[in-house]
């Protein structure tokens, strides 16, 4: 089944991958290692997982603002995600997704972390507003 | 947000690409944070200048902008001394990678003036529009000139440099800059104690307006330590100080919440936390004068204060402490690992976490006294 579900274009652009999941903030400086697109902070749930081609979705971002080089970095390396998805982006997440090309929503119709599970199919549409489950 | 035709031109990419994402930020912030239209501003400061701080992620960004900025634009500190360099222990490499961050910084037609006092350079005027990213800086600002910034990261006062405007929201309009506590001290505070102060309150009210009230007015000198301990340890943007507590919230502060001070064995004594000013230069020279220092003294200012300041700066030499221009101990890697003196709140805060250095702090006097008597 697939569920369409519109949001607000923060980073425009289209992209589609396997959704990564956390109800945890993310930092991407310190957070995400920029050579392999593995998260490397100790303390985070998602710990060792790579978000190379993913649909990236979390709260938010958190940290420093060279957090969004950090991403400009992952993109340049070819390790970035297809697309992020966020509850309610901040400024390092949507400068860095910006900069970087990586098609950013937030604020959609419903939570997107209780409503896409890990592993999912998801195609970010950021030219027209809204995502695409496949759940 | 409503954009004029000059915006939404920019934004079709007919200045550019580089200044079409830039405008693509300000649209974005201005979307999140609910801005009515952008400002134009009169200057910007952009942080994430030390090799340190932004490393190759950074550079590689900055290596791949073209074009140039539309209002004056300075930077914050970097990991070394233009010049000094050798002196602080920096390696080659480090340096190579730091003055080509420079360079990149200088093609986009941005003043290389390395400082987080910017305002010593070229104050800006009341009630004028700015982007800042400098935390201690934008307190500064808003706080003691009067004029209007938000707390900006690098990568956004950047892109408010191409543009010449930012977002109206935060700290730019009115009904954001009404205070909301009151900080009551009934008791004398001098010099270093207004660091531990915005230290202490800092943590206690993270990113509200505090108005306080002094037995003594505060020299620009102290307020500027003030609001940067408080937006080190909280996200402090404003303060008053000028007017008697009319808040409903009023916190009662005694002598002994500001018990941070203590002595120790550091391996180096580092003042000029924010830079120092040419009357704080005068006061380390005035302290320093028939001593000698015994362990090692560090004092960070910038260089457009240095070069107006060459006697005092020679009297503080001659004692063997070094003035280093451009750089600070928080931002160089000079000071990784070792135990530090300061009588900054601001640096006390973060000497720990990105120095990974035993910090302690104390009064200018003191840490004077700490390094002449090893």
């Amino acid at each position: 089944m697939l569920k369409h579900i519109k949001g607000r274009i923060i980073s425009k652009g289209i992209g589609e991958g396997k959704a990564v999941v956390t109800n945890q903030p993310l930092s991407f400086l310190g957070g995400v290692d920029p050579k392999r697109g593995v998260i490397m902070d100790l303390k985070h749930e998602l710990y060792g997982i790579s978000i190379v081609g993913s649909v990236l979705t979390f709260p938010q971002g958190k940290g420093s603002t060279v957090g969004s080089y950090v991403m400009y970095q992952l993109k340049r390396n070819g390790k970035a995600p297809a697309a992020i998805i966020n509850a309610s982006s901040e400024t390092i997440v949507a400068v860095g997704a910006i900069i970087s090309n990586i098609p950013l929503i937030d604020r959609l119709d419903v939570d997107p972390i209780a409503a896409i599970k890990p592993g999912s199919r998801v195609l970010v549409n950021c030219v027209d507003g809204f995502i695409e489950v496949e759940n | 947000m409503h954009l004029n035709r000059n915006d939404e031109d920019i934004l079709a990419g007919e200045l550019g690409a580089v200044k079409q994402k830039a405008m693509e930020i300000l649209v974005a912030l201005g979307d999140i944070y609910e801005a009515e239209r952008l400002i134009p501003i009169e200057s910007a400061q952009i942080a994430g200048v030390s090799y340190k701080t932004i490393g190759d992620a950074g550079l590689e960004y900055l290596s791949d902008l073209t074009g140039s900025v539309t209002v004056p634009t300075m930077l914050n500190p970097m990991g070394m001394d233009r010049y000094k360099w050798r002196q602080m222990g920096i390696d080659e490499s480090f340096v190579e990678k730091q003055l080509a961050i420079i360079r990149r910084y200088e093609l986009l037609g941005i003043d290389a003036q390395c400082t987080c006092t910017p305002y010593y350079v070229k104050a800006p005027l009341r009630e004028s529009h700015l982007s800042w990213s400098e935390s201690s800086a934008v307190s500064y600002a808003n706080s003691v000139l009067g004029a209007r910034t938000n707390r900006e990261g690098g990568p956004s006062a950047l892109a408010a440099a191409l543009v010449g405007k930012t977002p109206l929201y935060g700290y730019h309009l009115d009904e954001n800059r009404v205070p909301d506590i009151s900080i009551k001290t009934d008791f004398p505070l001098t010099g270093a104690d207004f660091g531990a102060l915005g230290y202490v309150v800092g943590k206690i009210v993270h990113s509200r307006v505090p108005q306080f009230s002094f037995v003594t007015p505060p020299s620009d000198d102290e307020l500027k330590a003030l609001g940067a301990g408080m937006a080190a340890t909280g996200a402090v943007a404003l303060f008053y100080a000028d007017k008697r507590a009319t808040t409903s919230e009023i916190l009662e502060l005694d002598r002994s919440d500001l018990d941070i001070y203590s002595s120790s064995e550091p391996d180096v004594v580092v003042l000029g936390c924010p830079h120092c000013s040419r009357s704080e230069l005068t006061e380390i020279a005035r302290l320093l004068e028939g001593h000698t220092v015994e362990r090692p003294l560090w004092i960070c200012t910038s260089r457009f204060v240095a070069e107006r300041c060459r006697s005092v700066i020679s009297r503080i030499e001659a004692t063997g402490a070094h003035v280093i221009c451009d750089t600070c101990m928080i931002v160089s890697p000079a000071f990784e690992k070792r135990s530090m003196m300061v009588n900054s709140g601001k640096a006390f805060e973060y000497g720990p976490s990105l120095c990974n250095s035993h910090t302690v702090i104390g009064t200018t006097a003191g840490c004077i006294n700490t390094a002449c008597n090893a």
